[in-house]
């Protein structure tokens, strides 16, 4: 990927136009991105997205500032990361501050809460589709342990409201454990094979 | 010098929330009103209520609204630069190990026990956002009148047409804001 001018601009205009469709918190960024970057565009795989999302969950601050500099360092390095979060903050800067000014009004405006209630509605199908598509290719990658993660954790995120660090750490250890043991087994398989072979 | 203290504060903000905007509004409670007395605890509810209505992240929407309110627009310029920049060094450096790390077995063992839970916390916060689209007051409601038909259809239609016809989610929420537009004002004659 050459890093000219053109990407650039594809990467402010996307994330600008992404930031100002994020309504209802910062995980509506994530179908928005993952249409717009992984199936439009192909820059990124579904796997990649989620690595990303991963990482952005990890650290602190906003996941949609966090989400857009990962994949603006990805696609331009260092100068991408900063077009894409200034492309992130622009619209919430710009709306902010021009709502600040009149807040009282827009707050109790009759139109905005009506065109709100409708996108409320319309970012529930958005995110609903999103999950629709990646629990599908959790389930199809046949990992019993990847299908009941994403059962506990839901429960646990949900339910029991536990903070998203400590599932973190732990869904962490859990994957490092349990290929650890997974690679260890499949060595020790592949060495008493061999030696089968040798004693043949 | 109050540029210096908004961006402090919101540097703070920024660094310690962890996991989602909501983690973010007990802390810009503490700084913006308890420590600073910079808005009062109405005009906080006030703008979480109006981070809600508009896109972006809930600690941008407040650093700016607070930036705006104590230092004018270059306040706002200062207090939302403090609040993204301690997440963007940090997802810099994240991304730096991620792309140099990644084909590591190591690393590929803890992405595989994250992918899914990353998964459950999109359905996490995707089943709250319908819990306060279809019901009134955010919880299954005990009666019908409770339920919340316009969005429920709304919902039904945008789902049906970003599985079927593929079109972009942009369209789906802008075209949801105008029915609504249109069906809750018609609805309120």
């Amino acid at each position: 990927m050459k890093h000219n001018g053109k990407l650039y601009l594809e990467l402010f205009l996307s994330t600008l136009r992404l930031s100002a469709f994020t309504l209802g918190g910062g995980y509506v960024i994530i179908p928005l991105m993952k249409k717009r970057f992984a199936d439009e565009l192909n820059w990124i795989d579904e796997q990649e997205m989620l690595d990303l999302i991963s990482v952005s969950q990890s650290s602190p601050g906003p996941i949609a500032v966090n989400a857009s500099l990962m994949i603006g360092y990805r696609m331009g390095g260092i100068p991408g990361a900063l077009i894409t979060v200034f492309g992130t903050v622009l619209p919430p800067l710009l709306i902010i501050s021009f709502i600040s000014f009149f807040y009282r009004q827009f707050r109790d405006n009759a139109y905005v809460n009506a065109v709100m209630r409708g996108m409320q509605a319309g970012v529930a199908a958005v995110i609903c589709n999103v999950v629709i598509d990646m629990g599908h290719s959790v389930l199809k990658s046949k990992s019993i342990l990847s299908a009941f993660l994403m059962v506990g954790v839901f429960v646990a995120v949900y339910f029991f409201k536990i903070n998203i660090i400590w599932i973190i750490l732990a869904c962490a250890s859990i994957g490092l454990g349990s290929g650890k043991i997974h690679a260890h087994r499949t060595i020790h398989k592949n060495a008493t094979e061999s030696g089968d072979e040798k004693r043949k | 010098m109050i540029y210096l203290q908004l961006f402090w504060s919101m540097f703070q903000i920024g660094l310690f929330s962890i996991g989602g905007g909501y983690v973010a509004i007990p802390l810009i409670q503490h700084q913006i009103i308890e420590l600073h007395g910079w808005l009062t605890a109405t005009e906080f509810t006030d703008i979480i209520t109006i981070a809600e209505m508009t896109p972006g992240p809930i600690a941008i929407n407040s650093a700016t609204f607070v930036g705006i309110r104590v230092a004018g627009i270059p306040g706002a310029l200062v207090a939302t630069f403090g609040c993204v920049l301690p997440s963007c060094i940090i997802v810099f450096l994240l991304a730096k190990i991620y792309y140099k790390y990644r084909n590591l077995n190591a690393v590929q063992y803890i992405l595989s026990g994250l992918r899914p839970a990353v998964v459950a916390m999109i359905a996490s916060a995707a089943l709250s956002i319908i819990m306060l689209t279809f019901f009134t007051g955010g919880v299954v409601p005990d009666a019908i009148s409770d339920i919340n038909f316009i969005s429920l259809a709304i919902f039904a239609v945008g789902l049906f047409m970003l599985r079927k016809w593929k079109i972009s989610p942009i369209y789906v929420i802008g075209g949801a804001g105008i029915i609504g537009l249109i069906v809750y004002l018609i609805l309120r004659r």
